[in-house]
């Protein structure tokens, strides 16, 4: 036999190796990848090499994830569920601390973050949940999902870790509204919680107070808590309209942004890129989110339909979460720029996201042709 | 009971989706209208503020002044090395940083006391050294390990030298670091952002006097900074202009002779040129060495410096108050002349005595000098003459005419701080003393301040400047040390004008009648063994003042502690027919002026004069003291 070194065996592999791929996603995911690139040259270039490792680490990720049917991972579900929650507890057990949080636990061979794992388990395991109630689901259903949730989410924030705890608790509470939570309770819910706000206030932790406080008044401590919200911002407000031109941003050259290539590569990418670049990302944003939705709306089953619905908009979630913070209108809670700031744990995750995506969208017909 | 429709459901679903799609969308729109906000609206504002992190205006030190001597000789300069500094408020634990830098550059504890000095009188965001003048390679040593040192950094400076080390130090002065109180001068002249990269601030001397000439005007470079304050770039460049140099109107070579002619003994030497008031030499041994002030001196060094008997920061010439013993008796014979108390004939009788209400003021010379005349009474020095002239006299009339010849009030000299002396008289008696027994001037007292004994005390500096006076037939000048100062960026020089305070509209008659009499000094008096053989006419006067305290506002001569010798005094100038050099020394507990302070002003005089150079320090002369009756 030939072993795959003629041209159309190459073909025959490669149209085997993208043939689960989706088009639109890939090409979206890959502008955005190209995005990555291009900034972390201008905002820290000796880590292009090992964000591309963490690359192609993801899209391998992607690519297995998107050859398994949605079956298969619905049976995943409540196993990795609860492998997540237990890694959590014993997180909160035995974990390492870094920078004041018990974030890490040490596997030996391997330091573990169980709480980003939570990020996909949790709408993995809620679909799964609604799937088993096929019919309308009733008031109890929904309680007894809030309790999956709030239970991860309630370990996350106690690490602490605000960032993944916010996210793992809207990608759950995106499954429960796509299963078709009532407007009247959601209303309800949202002015329970701003009743409670000050209830919540108190039990906030000191660091997580003051960066709410940093958020409305920055200035009040621009050496301290609010050098990163005034530096970001300056660093946008002074890119303008076109921007100041790649590797020229003063801000993000002179090192005035902290963390200029995980959590504030945005300031980073819009001093440089001005107004004009923001729409792009903001367009591409948009295109990666309104394909994923798509998907949803014409995925196979509930479970398929609202694991889908529930990726798509932890994108959202990142993209919004944190170009608002760096902006200045949200807090600063730890969350990266989907595909864009550097680190390997997050590009993983959510690849893996798209990964689903892919399967979904390649699983679409009831009945496999 | 609910049914399953599965068309229903997906209405439901995607109905839902929608909804998610337009929440997206707004919150885009949102982000967008941030955006907009930010980067459009209030675009300008943001781009000032990331001007104003990238840009900073960074002072450049104006290199100082240079101080030289008439001649042009360098006493003060300037030169450039590495030091060793620490930012206390950046360098956490300081002790173990300290410890730290000791271990790869030698820290010497001198170096440690003298930071913690600086420590106490800076603040703590100010980059102070630890230790100054690196080599080479120790600047090498601590590049590689900088990484360890926060807050410590390795500075290139310009340092302030005095070359001459201990020479003429009470002139130049010297320049200390810039506290509250030099902040509060810079700011009274507005120079405040000019001082803004200066650390350091004249202290005494000429240096501080001059400060405004010396310090020069700052340059500064606009530079690209990163976060970390680290400059990345210039953008521009103002360069500093160098301060102006001091040409002074001291001859180098003189001071130094004058200077090496005290040996190791304490004392002050003051000449000057009568025409002008320029100062050609201005002793006050023991000195200090000002270069130790420059890096900040350490406390030991200071309380050395501060708490030594032989008190070696006290400038003895503008501070120190003495008693001008007999130097005072040609300015008391001219003060009659002046006011038809004497005629230069007029002899008395000296049975070695003058008694006053029972009390015997004695004469140095057993027996008397027999009949004495006005010349004889200042070749022989005479002070029976001077107890009855100053008898004659009376207290006021002798106070003001001193006070006409510059006595008991401050020169003018352009050095800060000098003092004022004692001139006595009823009305300074009543300010001086609270008790009104003590108010009162008695007549007795009158009697030994005409011997320059008594209340009487003047600066070296006063008695060389009354010398000048007589020297100059009665035209008085302000004494000063700077001859003109240059400015560096033009050349143009500013001339200290010789500034004739005024004339004492002395009869010449009455001046030729005094100076006559000390020429006789030099040649058969008191002075003629120390001028033996000089190859010029000179004038001088001897004098030995009885060393007292004033503090207890009374004489002490009884409690005085017995191994305190007298002062030595001298007045000269010459040439006699021509002055261009009058002077004053003074040895402190000398014995004799004969014998200790004539010999200096020889050896000064024969310099300046002949341009003769001694080869030993002018030591007492022994013999001297048989031929000494003053």
């Amino acid at each position: 036999m030939n072993p795959g070194i003629g041209l159309a065996n190459l073909r025959v592999w490669w149209h085997k190796l993208v043939a689960p791929l989706d088009g639109p996603l890939m090409l979206v995911a890959g502008l955005l990848l190209l995005v990555a690139i291009g900034i972390m040259a201008s905002a820290s270039p000796e880590r292009i090499n090992a964000q591309l490792i963490n690359v192609a680490v993801a899209l391998v990720v992607m690519r297995i994830l998107a050859q398994i049917p949605p079956q298969r991972l619905m049976h995943l579900a409540v196993p990795i569920y609860v492998a997540g929650v237990l890694l959590l507890i014993a997180v909160a057990l035995f974990g390492d601390v870094s920078k004041g949080a018990r974030r890490w636990l040490n596997l030996g061979f391997m330091r573990a973050q169980p709480s980003e794992l939570m990020k996909i388990a949790m709408p993995l395991l809620l679909a799964w949940f609604f799937q088993q109630r096929e019919a309308m689901p009733r008031l109890r259903d929904y309680a007894v999902a809030a309790i999956l949730l709030l239970l991860p989410v309630a370990l996350i924030a106690r690490q602490p870790d605000l960032g993944t705890a916010i996210l793992v608790l809207a990608a759950g509470f995106y499954v429960i509204f796509f299963a078709g939570l009532s407007w009247k309770i959601m209303i309800g819910m949202a002015v329970a919680a701003v009743a409670a706000a000050p209830l919540a206030w108190n039990l906030l932790h000191d660091y997580q107070r003051n960066r709410i406080i940093t958020l409305f008044d920055p200035e009040k401590d621009p050496l301290g808590k609010g050098f990163h919200i005034i530096q970001s911002t300056i660093a946008i407000g002074s890119g303008g309209i076109f921007g100041k031109g790649w590797k020229s941003g003063t801000q993000a050259q002179l090192e005035f942004i902290p963390e200029r290539h995980t959590d504030f590569i945005f300031a980073v990418y819009s001093e440089e890129f001005g107004l004009f670049g923001n729409l792009v990302l903001l367009a591409l944003y948009a295109l990666l989110i309104g394909r994923g939705l798509m998907i949803a709306a014409n995925a196979a089953t509930l479970f398929s339909r609202l694991l889908a619905g529930a990726v798509t908009m932890i994108f959202f979630t990142y993209a919004f979460v944190n170009m608002g913070m760096v902006a200045g209108i949200l807090p600063v809670v730890g969350v990266p720029l989907p595909l864009v700031s550097y680190g390997g744990t997050a590009l993983v995750t959510l690849f893996l996201g798209i990964g689903i995506l892919m399967s979904i969208h390649g699983n679409r017909m009831l009945v496999q042709k | 009971m609910e049914f399953k429709n599965p068309q229903e459901e997906l209405e439901r679903f995607r109905s839902r989706i929608a909804v998610a799609g337009g929440f997206v969308l707004f919150c885009f729109m949102l982000l967008f209208a941030r955006f907009l906000w930010l980067q459009v609206v209030q675009h300008n504002y943001y781009q000032t503020r990331a001007e104003d992190n990238r840009i900073s205006l960074v002072p450049i030190v104006p290199n100082r002044g240079l101080i030289v001597d008439r001649n042009g000789a360098v006493l003060a300069r300037n030169y450039s090395a590495y030091t060793l500094e620490i930012t206390p408020s950046r360098a956490g634990d300081l002790e173990r940083t300290i410890d730290g830098l000791a271990a790869i550059i030698e820290i010497e504890a001198k170096d440690r006391r003298r930071f913690k000095k600086l420590m106490d009188e800076s603040k703590s965001f100010e980059t102070l050294p630890i230790r100054t003048r690196l080599s080479d390679e120790e600047v090498a040593k601590f590049i590689a390990h900088r990484y360890r040192f926060p807050g410590v950094e390795i500075k290139a400076r310009l340092f302030r030298q005095y070359p001459g080390g201990t020479f003429a130090s009470h002139i130049l002065g010297y320049i200390g670091r810039i506290t509250d109180r030099d902040l509060e001068k810079i700011e009274a002249r507005e120079e405040e952002a000019n001082y803004r990269g200066t650390d350091h601030f004249g202290k005494t001397g000429l240096e501080l006097r001059y400060e405004f000439d010396l310090h020069g005007v700052s340059g500064h470079e606009q530079v690209e900074v990163d976060a970390g304050g680290r400059a990345v770039r210039t953008l521009a460049h103002t360069p500093p202009i160098a301060g102006n140099q001091l040409t002074l109107t001291i001859d180098a070579e003189l001071q130094r002779i004058a200077e090496h002619a005290f040996g190791d003994r304490k004392g002050s030497l003051v000449a000057i040129e009568p025409a002008s008031g320029g100062i050609l030499a201005m002793v006050s041994v023991p000195n200090y060495d000002p270069n130790m002030f420059v890096d900040g001196i350490d406390t030991q060094n200071w309380r050395e410096l501060n708490e030594s008997p032989d008190k070696p920061m006290v400038n003895r010439a503008l501070n120190g108050a003495y008693p001008p013993g007999s130097t005072f008796k040609p300015f008391m014979a001219l003060a009659a002349l002046e006011l038809g108390k004497r005629r230069p004939e007029q002899a008395i009788s000296d049975p070695g005595f003058f008694n006053f209400g029972g009390h015997h003021f004695r004469d140095d010379k057993k027996g008397g000098h027999g009949m004495v005349d006005m010349y004889k009474s200042i070749v022989h020095s005479c002070d029976t003459y001077y107890y009855m002239l100053a008898n004659d006299m009376g207290i006021d009339n002798i106070s003001s005419f001193m006070g006409r010849l510059g006595l008991g009030s401050r020169t003018g000299i352009d050095i800060d701080g000098e003092s004022e002396g004692v001139l006595p008289s009823q009305e300074w008696k009543k300010k001086r003393f609270r008790k009104p027994e003590q108010q009162k001037w008695y007549a007795g007292e009158t009697i030994s301040i005409g011997i320059g004994q008594g209340y009487n005390a003047y600066t070296p500096i006063q008695l060389a400047q009354a010398t000048a006076i007589v020297a100059n037939n009665g035209v008085m000048f302000r004494p000063h040390l700077v001859k003109y100062v240059t400015d560096t960026r033009t050349g143009d020089k500013r001339l200290i004008e010789p500034e004739p305070l005024r004339d004492l509209r002395l009869k010449p008659e009455h001046v030729e009648v005094i100076k006559n009499a000390m020429v006789g000094v030099n040649k058969e008096g008191t002075g003629a063994r120390a001028f033996a053989g000089a190859g010029y006419v000179s004038a001088g006067k001897t004098g030995t003042a009885q060393v007292f305290s004033y503090k207890g506002a009374e004489h002490k001569t009884e409690t005085m502690v017995a191994h305190l010798r007298d002062h030595a005094l001298f007045i000269a100038y010459a040439p006699a027919d021509k002055p261009t050099i009058a002077l004053a020394v003074l040895v402190e507990n000398g014995g004799f002026g004969a014998q200790a302070a004539a010999p200096i002003a020889r050896q000064v005089l024969d310099y300046y004069l002949l341009g003769k150079k001694p080869k030993a320090p002018a030591l007492p002369d022994e013999a001297a003291v048989e031929r000494d009756d003053e």
